[in-house]
């Protein structure tokens, strides 16, 4: 794109100040952000230890695992890896399930316009909020303290941590439900139970279900790493091959979580489209 | 005549209710299928969640430091006792999450102009860019740390690069699903005045496209902080090597106190984000 005459720009910009560049003080300002942006993060990369040296004897490491990763073998582990990742799978179904199952009255308790007593939702809220800032992999470590290594310890951490973003997504999906319906259930002599099961539950009930849906997605890639810290599924295996340098072993299992997680992803988003009544794109489907 | 619409009506309604009928069996044979399979693989049953409850709660209950209201100084001063190492290792934490959205969203602003099918006409280079983003978004961060700590050693060099590969993966996509809702109208204008491949960039899309950019990146540095606090259970840096340490080690007050700290890190972080995020793009482009 050839510039016009820069005479001219340089005409219009003295004429008309602001509009061609932008005015001094802004542009410089925007000049000093951007430098101590810059300068903020080469503190900090240095800070960290990081250098281009580390980062190329690293690369040429990683270049020397990738040709040991072929070609992928299972050395006689096959069905245990299958069995670890299907020890994943349940984790990710039943700790969603459990999460999903108490989220429900929590979800009620905890929004404004079921429960009027500000003590309950504002303390409620504030322990949800406790559960969710503590990352699943942390509760995973306090619940293989608290029952032992297995997968039961990984299902006990998905659910209390996704029981904290789930009933907090869940009251505010009541709070934003239409009052009409509930004011109508009150007008024909509904009580308080009634117009939450009458007026708000079918409301929010697809609501609900898509969220647990999506979770179970989300869930089943989490899952497939709690067992680093001996919370169960496929994880434990990765890790320990990973510790032995068995780098062959570690493509196997990589090339086994990938595709478990596509169809997952593929199953979950098929099942949420139908639980809200909208028929996939044709586009989801060919993915 | 009007008695044969009539009854093709009903016959189509009660083949319609039957269909929906046996679909909602079939997903509750699958539904319980699923469960019970679960149930067994996750080695669950009622009695270990009987125990393991009760030994939840009573775990959280001597994490709790005895506090009394004559000696408060010194009993927080005991809880807190390493309160000025465990504020370095937040720090660094902070700092992991930092250098590592920086690297993933340079590297996913990049690709996410290959991945963009109104942007490349090539169906080889956007699927190209598109699977590579898929697959650095479907392994998790920490399997990246693992490999990453074996190639570039113990450290936050290693967790830097583990948290940049997955938030490349994440952000080149939403990136990528942004500049395709870019009007083809600025396109056209652009390339009407002769404009290259990269002109059109940074004068066709860019300027649209910088406001969500900007606020996925400030979400997904929210998510990242949260990364880096668990990064370091394989010794990739930040104070996840520190939590591990005293949840395995059974250092009960200090857990707690680690907690806090790190809850109210996030919770501030999170705070400033939406603060900066409103003002920046303000509140009606968010919806």
């Amino acid at each position: 794109m050839s510039r016009p005459d820069s005479t001219r720009i340089a005409a219009l910009a003295a004429r008309y100040p602001g509009t061609i560049y932008a005015p001094p003080g802004q542009l410089w300002g925007r000049r000093a952000v951007v430098a101590g942006f810059f300068v903020a993060f080469l503190w900090a990369s240095d800070h960290l230890g990081m250098s281009f040296a580390r980062l190329l004897q690293g690369l040429q490491d990683l270049g020397i695992v990738a040709s040991m990763m072929v070609p992928p073998t299972s050395a006689g582990f096959f069905w245990d890896y299958v069995h670890a990742l299907g020890e994943t799978l349940a984790m990710a179904f039943l700790g969603t399930l459990l999460a999903s199952l108490a989220s429900i009255p929590l979800g009620f308790l905890g929004a404004r316009n079921v429960v009027a007593n500000p003590v309950i939702h504002f303390g409620l809220r504030r322990v949800l909020d406790v559960i969710r800032g503590v990352d699943s992999l942390v509760w995973a470590l306090i619940f293989v303290s608290v029952v032992g290594l297995g997968p039961f310890a990984g299902i006990l951490a998905i659910a209390l941590n996704d029981t904290g973003v789930l009933a907090k997504m869940y009251a505010e999906a009541i709070e934003g439900a239409d009052r009409k319906a509930s004011e109508g259930v009150a007008a024909a002599g509904g009580s308080k139970a009634d117009i939450a099961r009458l007026a708000i539950f079918p409301q929010v009930f697809p609501v609900f279900l898509s969220n647990s849906l999506y979770f179970f997605e989300a869930n089943t890639r989490s899952a497939t790493i709690l067992g680093v810290v001996g919370a169960g599924g496929i994880g434990f295996f990765l890790a320990d091959r990973i510790r032995v340098n068995a780098w062959s072993d570690v493509c196997f299992i990589i090339l086994l979580i990938l595709p478990t997680v596509a169809l997952i992803d593929y199953l979950s988003r098929f099942l949420r489209e139908r639980a809200i009544g909208v028929e996939p794109p044709a586009e989801a489907l060919s993915r | 005549m009007s008695s044969d619409a009539v009854r093709l009506f009903e016959t189509r309604r009660a083949e319609q209710i039957a269909a929906r009928r046996r679909q909602t069996a079939l997903f509750g044979v699958v539904f319980l299928a699923a469960f019970a399979v679960s149930v067994v693989v996750g080695e669950v049953s009622l009695e270990r969640l009987a125990t393991g409850l009760p030994r939840f709660f009573a775990y959280i209950e001597r994490t709790l430091p005895t506090l009394s209201l004559a000696t408060l100084g010194a009993d927080l001063g005991r809880w807190f006792w390493n309160f000025e190492g465990w504020l370095r290792l937040l720090f660094d934490t902070i700092l992991i999450a930092f250098v590592a959205t920086t690297l993933g969203v340079i590297g996913g602003f990049l690709l996410s102009f290959a991945a963009a099918k109104n942007l490349v006409a090539n169906p080889w280079i956007h699927h190209g860019a598109r699977r590579f983003l898929e697959l650095m978004r479907t392994v998790p961060e920490l399997v990246f740390a693992l490999f990453f700590v074996f190639a570039f050693g113990l450290g936050p060099m290693a967790g830097v690069l583990a948290i940049a590969l997955h938030t490349l993966g994440v952000l080149g996509k939403l990136f990528a699903e942004i500049n395709e809702n870019v009007t083809a109208k600025s396109l056209d204008g652009v390339v009407a005045a002769g404009a290259s491949f990269d002109q059109v960039i940074r004068f066709g899309v860019v300027p649209q496209v910088l406001p969500g950019f900007v606020s996925y990146t400030l979400l997904r540095f929210e998510i990242n902080v949260r990364s880096a606090s668990v990064i370091g259970f394989v010794g990739a840096g930040g104070i996840g090597q520190e939590l591990m340490f005293v949840i395995n080690q059974f250092i009960y007050t200090d857990i707690s106190a680690i907690l806090l700290m790190l809850i109210v890190t996030v919770a501030l972080i999170d705070l400033g984000c939406e603060k900066l995020r409103h003002r920046l793009i303000g509140q009606e482009s968010l919806k």
